[in-house]
């Protein structure tokens, strides 16, 4: 019963025959080995499998890897750029914004996510816009200060001249 | 948790929905935001044999106030009902609501309508609608249908759309000056279920109430109305003894389960207290406040 | 601009964590991630039930589903002996079930197949037919007579109850009430709750039926102990078992154990001779492993008038599920529960505690706690809140009159722990000025006069944590020490090699600090290696606060052993005494001529190139660290609270934190560490819960209802530390894991109680939701 399907990973086109009961989270896992997306919970509360489709958030594993057909998906794995870390990376680093490093890659996706609507985001916009994302580890005080660091470093980055600038948004 | 197999169809057409939803009767499903419906399948709670995904369908993803009337469309997503200047402004009820739908994440997929057609009694949307008086257009091969919200559910997870239909539009009165709506919901974390929540949207005229619709969430087998609440608000000035009337009409109308969420008396009470004050907040809307 | 030196990593310094380039990149290699060429899927049929006889059991469905390679059913285990395996308490635990099923969601078969979609679809087909019988889902229930005996199978076992344990001494203890101005009584429950990591538990067994080797992925917190039990347990010769604990999504506790599901991937790789996964779902984890508490409490404290207190007296009475599986040392039946006199100078104290089988899950795990310790440290700061009300006292003046002070330590308790240091009246006042006490108790006392409902909590916890010493602390016979390996190569590169397992604590970057400290050599030319049980030498791993008071130590000492030696060498190539080599960050050099030196590096590679003679070649040194005591953090938590009268929902305001760990080594981490800590605990106090209903279904089973805080209730912490060193630790560090755990849960619903005190409320037990809160001011004719 496999459907053929071509979803844009990470920028590369990638094709397969799947089953239309087959999650998005598990193609991307299983299918592409992208193991960097992880699954926390059964019933679309974690955020750890959080991924971009299209640009925006989604929990992959609660979205079927069929509905992914033809679109642009964005996973961790994607967010290093001509070897260079993307600033939110840098930033959870430097703000020990993580610790077991399960809930991080969705984390970190949301925040880019939030940070391309809103380049200055406050506190509680920050704990807003991560509420879907679960982190047991660090009390989301570092995870909110990693969101800030970003916003100060991507600001920067897109104000220096175009050629200079390592920002990708 | 992984769903049971089903074979999927992504129609481009609404027609080709419905060809495909006729064709399929109870072993059909209709797929819009998802967000209800894939954790029921990997629960294996449900178990169809056909999925139509609407998200391939163009043209669906609408919001609109044309001929007096705000019109949604069935991809509409909880997300864009929270960034809906036009809800801001307008329809306070909704604006009210849609942040307070699941998490961030889930409101970026699903869809108002699906929420509705979903019927969970302790979702929200249904509620705001029977607070709103809408209509609600049920579309099959078969033709078109005009269901009031009030007639739409009929217990939980149950409504009048039958398989073979689409909830292909959501109608609501336009706002007309003086309006003001309110949502208040109490849950125990962002992302869970209403223990209880009131949806309040309130028309003033000429400094009386010109109607009043309230709406209970999970206080019942499904979204209620609270009729003779809002009956007792038609035509009286909002005053103090007024709102603590309708508050405990609305708290007499609710008809709540004990659960480890709290017990009859408590939810009674939260929609009282919940009423009065989203009638009050509502009320200072209407004036152009808050 | 001025140039910064970077920092070497020495202790004290807040470097940042080796570990996260690879979490960051997603290149982190969980459990899940392990993939095997040929590798199987397994998947549980549970019990529906909580307590019924299986007449039946029919695979035959099962086995047919195409992809399907086995079933395995308890019958089938017996036949090899593993159908039951031993508990960490020394009991015995069904594998998969074959006389009847003893809580919901028990193991009763597994499908192997080659697709883990395949394997759930097969698992549903398994047809087990039961008998229902009556489920005993709380301890009262269990133990009263005639009550359905859920131990059946145990020889000798005729009622419901595990264990009897008593501390502390009863005559002294009755002599101190006899002689008080006033009881204080507190009955509270601490209820069961669950650590659940954000990665649930799983295993890849690989066994290969050639050699015999059993390669074993695990998510493992303690991967040598389970190497012994395994052993034991499948009766594996230990040489031929490898337990790799990969990346580690978060434990706390619940990776503690081994539960059924490892035993039977182990034996099905065994049998079919291809690799097994086994990765749980959340519902499974939540319904069948390590759970937390579930601690029945009854605490009265015998006063003088002026709030003196003199006595202590506990009853607990604890639901340990239906197997009686609680992670903790032998010898003490409900762990460290008789630290219960906390931070008090109690002078007698009595503890009798009682254990229960129900029908539900097992497990008793410390969720993010040392053996036991949180439910002690609540219900004493819960019991001197009620003390402070009754006696009409400030709930800080009635703790700063009993508190053990500065000059008492090392302190006897009552119940026999030595506390190695403590100076809680300076952590309790710092916390006080950070949070503008006084102020915030005018502004309570203008606030009830309007009606308005606000509440400050106080709770000054002391935790026991780094056990060993391993003569009176073992787990299943082996003593709680723990090991470091160093080699420190020829270019003054090292590998640093341990018996515990990080699970998100940064140990690749922490322990490598207290090498950088003691040998000088940069935290970034040293790599810790972790959970590899063939390359890291024997410990018992990261549970109970201790990999920093036992590992750390172990650390500590062999890299002294090591710096012991490389001042031989040094001396030789500086051409100078042995007795006049001096070591200062990295340098050795001759007493009183500090020009002449030679660095680590120059040393390290002298010990294999330039030896004086006699000497072993190479630089390298094992330590087994058997600690010569516990190490006992403290601190004072403060939480301000608005409540809702109409709704009776609670909004926490502030929160300070103010933590004594003893010596940080990475502020940075210990930080963190409080932080997630907090949020446990705010979590355990106000919506975590694992409930059962009459016919003992779990209610709580998934994260629809077993609620995690998310980044927008949980509270914004503000942090204060006081530094009281270790006397007996190597580096004056304590473990700061739990603490946070421990000490706040007590602080957020003293907060709750202090704002409705005045209203005659004295206890609502946790969690503490808006639906209890707006009962009890209802009952008082106080809600909205």
């Amino acid at each position: 019963m496999g459907q053929a399907i071509t979803v844009t990973v990470n920028g590369e086109k990638r094709s397969a025959e799947v089953e239309p009961r087959l999650l998005l989270v598990h193609f991307l896992r299983e299918k592409l080995r992208l193991t960097g997306t992880h699954i926390g919970c059964d019933t679309t509360h974690c955020g750890a499998c959080t991924v971009l489709v299209d640009g925006t958030p989604v929990k992959s594993c609660t979205m079927l890897a069929v509905q992914a057909d033809g679109q642009q998906v964005t996973t961790v794995e994607g967010l290093v750029a001509g070897g260079v870390l993307h600033p939110i990376q840098a930033a959870f680093k430097e703000e020990h914004g993580l610790q077991c490093g399960f809930c991080t890659p969705g984390m970190m996706l949301t925040s880019i996510a939030l940070l391309k609507e809103n380049q200055d985001p406050s506190d509680d916009e920050i704990r807003w816009a991560l509420s879907g994302n679960i982190c047991r580890c660090t009390g989301y005080m570092n995870i909110v200060k990693a969101v800030k660091s970003a916003a100060v470093q991507m600001k920067a980055a897109a104000e220096v001249p175009a050629a200079t600038a390592a920002a990708r948004s | 948790m992984l769903p049971a197999p089903f074979e999927y169809h992504a129609p481009r057409s609404v027609d080709e929905a419905l060809d495909l939803l006729d064709q399929f009767g109870d072993e059909g499903k209709v797929l819009a935001g998802g967000q209800s419906l894939i954790p029921l399948l990997k629960l294996r709670f449900a178990s169809p044999g056909h999925l139509v995904d609407i998200n391939t369908i163009k043209d669906l993803d609408f919001i609109e106030e044309r001929d007096g009337t705000l019109r949604i469309g069935p991809l509409f997503r909880h997300k864009a009902a929270e960034r809906s200047s036009l809800l801001a402004s307008r329809y306070h009820v909704m604006a009210d609501a849609a942040p307070q739908i699941a998490d961030p994440i889930i409101r970026n997929r699903g869809t108002i309508a699906g929420s509705v057609a979903h019927a969970d009694p302790s979702g929200d949307w249904g509620t705001v609608l029977l607070a709103m008086d809408a209509d609600l257009i049920l579309r099959s091969k078969k033709g078109t249908r005009t269901v009031k919200a009030r007639d739409f559910f009929s217990g939980p997870f149950s409504t009048a759309l039958e398989p073979t239909e689409i909830l292909s539009e959501i109608r609501i009165p336009a706002a007309k000056p003086m309006t003001g709506g309110s949502y208040l919901k109490l849950e125990r974390k962002v992302g869970d279920f209403a223990t209880v929540a009131v949806a309040v949207h309130l028309v003033m005229d000429d400094g009386k109430v010109g109607s009043a619709g309230i709406g209970l969430t999970a206080v019942g087998p499904q979204n209620l109305k609270a009729e003779k609440a809002e009956a007792s608000l038609k035509g009286a000035r909002l005053d103090d003894a007024a709102i603590k009337q309708a508050a405990a009409l609305a708290a007499e109308a609710a008809d709540p389960k004990a659960d480890h969420r709290g017990s009859v008396e408590y939810k009674r009470n939260v929609v009282r207290v919940f009423t009065e004050r989203g009638l009050k907040r509502a009320y200072e809307r209407a004036r152009g406040g808050g | 601009m001025a140039v910064e030196t970077p920092l070497k990593g020495n202790i004290g310094d807040s470097i940042k964590r080796k570990e996260d380039d690879r979490f960051i990149r997603g290149k982190g290699n969980y459990l899940d991630d392990v993939v095997l060429p040929g590798m199987l899927h397994m998947a549980i049929n549970r019990s529906p039930f909580a307590h019924a006889k299986i007449k039946s059991i029919n695979t035959d469905a099962a086995q047919a589903v195409p992809g399907v390679v086995a079933v395995v059913t308890g019958e089938l285990l017996a036949q090899h002996k593993l159908a039951w395996m031993p508990t960490l308490s020394g009991d015995t635990q069904a594998v998969l079930a074959t006389d009847k099923v003893r809580f919901q969601g028990q193991e009763v078969a597994c499908v192997i197949a080659t697709d883990p979609y395949v394997a759930r679809d097969a698992a549903g087909l398994i047809e087990v037919d039961y008998e229902v019988l009556k489920a005993v889902v709380t301890p009262q229930q269990a133990l009263k007579s005639g009550a359905p005996l859920i131990r059946d199978e145990k020889e000798g076992q005729t009622n419901n109850h595990i264990y009897h344990w008593e501390a502390g001494d009863k005559a002294k203890t009755d002599e101190a009430f006899a002689k008080a101005d006033k009881v204080v009584k507190l009955d509270t429950f601490y209820p069961r709750c669950h650590p659940s990591p954000l990665e649930t538990c799983g295993i890849v067994a690989d066994v290969n039926p050639a050699t015999g080797h059993a390669t074993l992925w695990m998510t493992s917190q303690a991967p040598h102990a389970h190497r012994t039990l395994f052993a034991i347990v499948a009766g594996l010769p230990e040489q031929n078992i490898r337990i790799i604990s990969p990346d580690i999504g978060g434990g706390f506790g619940n990776k503690v154990p081994i539960y059924p599901g490892y035993v039977v991937a182990t034996a099905a790789s065994l049998l079919i001779g291809k690799p097994v996964k086994w990765v749980e779902d959340r519902s499974e984890n939540l319904i069948s492993t390590g759970f937390a508490r579930d601690y029945y409490m009854s605490g009265e404290l015998a006063l003088r008038n002026d709030g003196r207190m003199l006595g202590l007296r506990v009853k607990m009475l604890s639901d340990n599920g239906a197997f009686y599986a609680d992670a903790q040392p032998t010898k003490f039946r409900a762990g460290l529960f008789h630290i219960v006199t906390g931070s008090y100078d109690l002078p007698a104290a009595h503890v009798v505690t009682d254990g229960a089988y129900t029908n539900k899950a097992p497990g008793g795990v410390a969720y993010r706690c040392s053996f036991r310790v949180t439910e002690a440290s609540y219900l004493i700061e819960r019991l001197v809140e009620s003390a402070a009300l009754e006696m009409n006292m400030d709930p800080t003046e009635i703790r700063l009159k009993n508190f053990i002070q500065p000059e008492q330590f090392p302190y006897m308790s009552a119940t026999g722990f030595e506390y190695d240091s403590g100076n809680y009246p300076r952590a309790m006042q710092l916390a006080l000025d950070k949070l503008g006490y006084k102020e915030l108790r005018k502004e309570q006392a203008e606030k009830r006069k309007k009606g308005e409902l606000m509440g400050i909590g106080v709770a000054s916890f002391t935790e026991v944590v780094g056990a060993g010493p391993g003569k009176h602390y073992d787990i299943a016979g082996l003593r709680m020490f723990d090991s470091a390996e160093l080699r420190v190569h020829p270019t003054g590169k090292a590998i640093l090699k341990l018996g515990v397992k990080s699970q998100g604590q940064g140990h690749e970057t922490t322990f490598a600090q207290i090498v950088t400290e003691e040998l000088g050599i940069p935290a970034a030319d040293i790599e810790v290696q972790e959970g590899d049980t063939d390359n890291t030498p024997y410990g018992l791993g990261t549970y109970a606060s201790r990999s920093t008071p036992v590992g750390g130590a172990a650390t500590a000492m062999v890299s002294r052993k090591l710096r012991d030696k490389a001042k031989k060498i040094a001396a030789h190539l500086l051409e100078a005494s042995e007795a006049d080599i001096e070591f200062d960050h990295g340098k050795f050099f001759v007493r009183g001529s500090p020009s002449k030196s030679k660095t680590i590096q120059d040393v390290a590679f002298a010990a294999y190139t330039n030896l004086p003679d006699g000497l072993e070649a190479g630089l390298e040194g094992v330590t087994y660290y058997d600690p010569p005591n516990m190490t006992f953090p403290f601190g004072t938590y403060l939480v301000v609270v608005d409540i809702d009268r109409g709704t009776g929902q609670v909004k926490v305001r502030r929160m300070v934190a103010v933590d004594d760990c003893g010596v940080r080594i990475n502020p940075m981490v210990v930080e963190g560490q409080i932080h997630g800590g907090l949020t446990e605990g705010f979590g355990i106090a106000f919506m975590e819960l694992i409930t059962f209903d009459e016919e003992g279904n779990c209610l709580g089973s998934n994260f629809t209802d077993y609620l995690l805080p998310t980044s927008w209730e949980t509270p914004k912490f503000e942090m204060g530390e006081t530094v009281t060193p270790s006397p007996h630790h190597p580096i004056g560090a304590k473990g700061v894991g739990e603490s946070a755990t421990v000490g706040s849960p007590a602080a957020f619903v003293n907060a709750v109680i202090d704002a409705v005190g005045h209203l005659g409320i004295r206890n609502i037990d946790m969690p503490v939701t808006s639906d209890k809160v707006w009962a009890a001011l209802n009952e008082k004719g106080a809600a909205e």
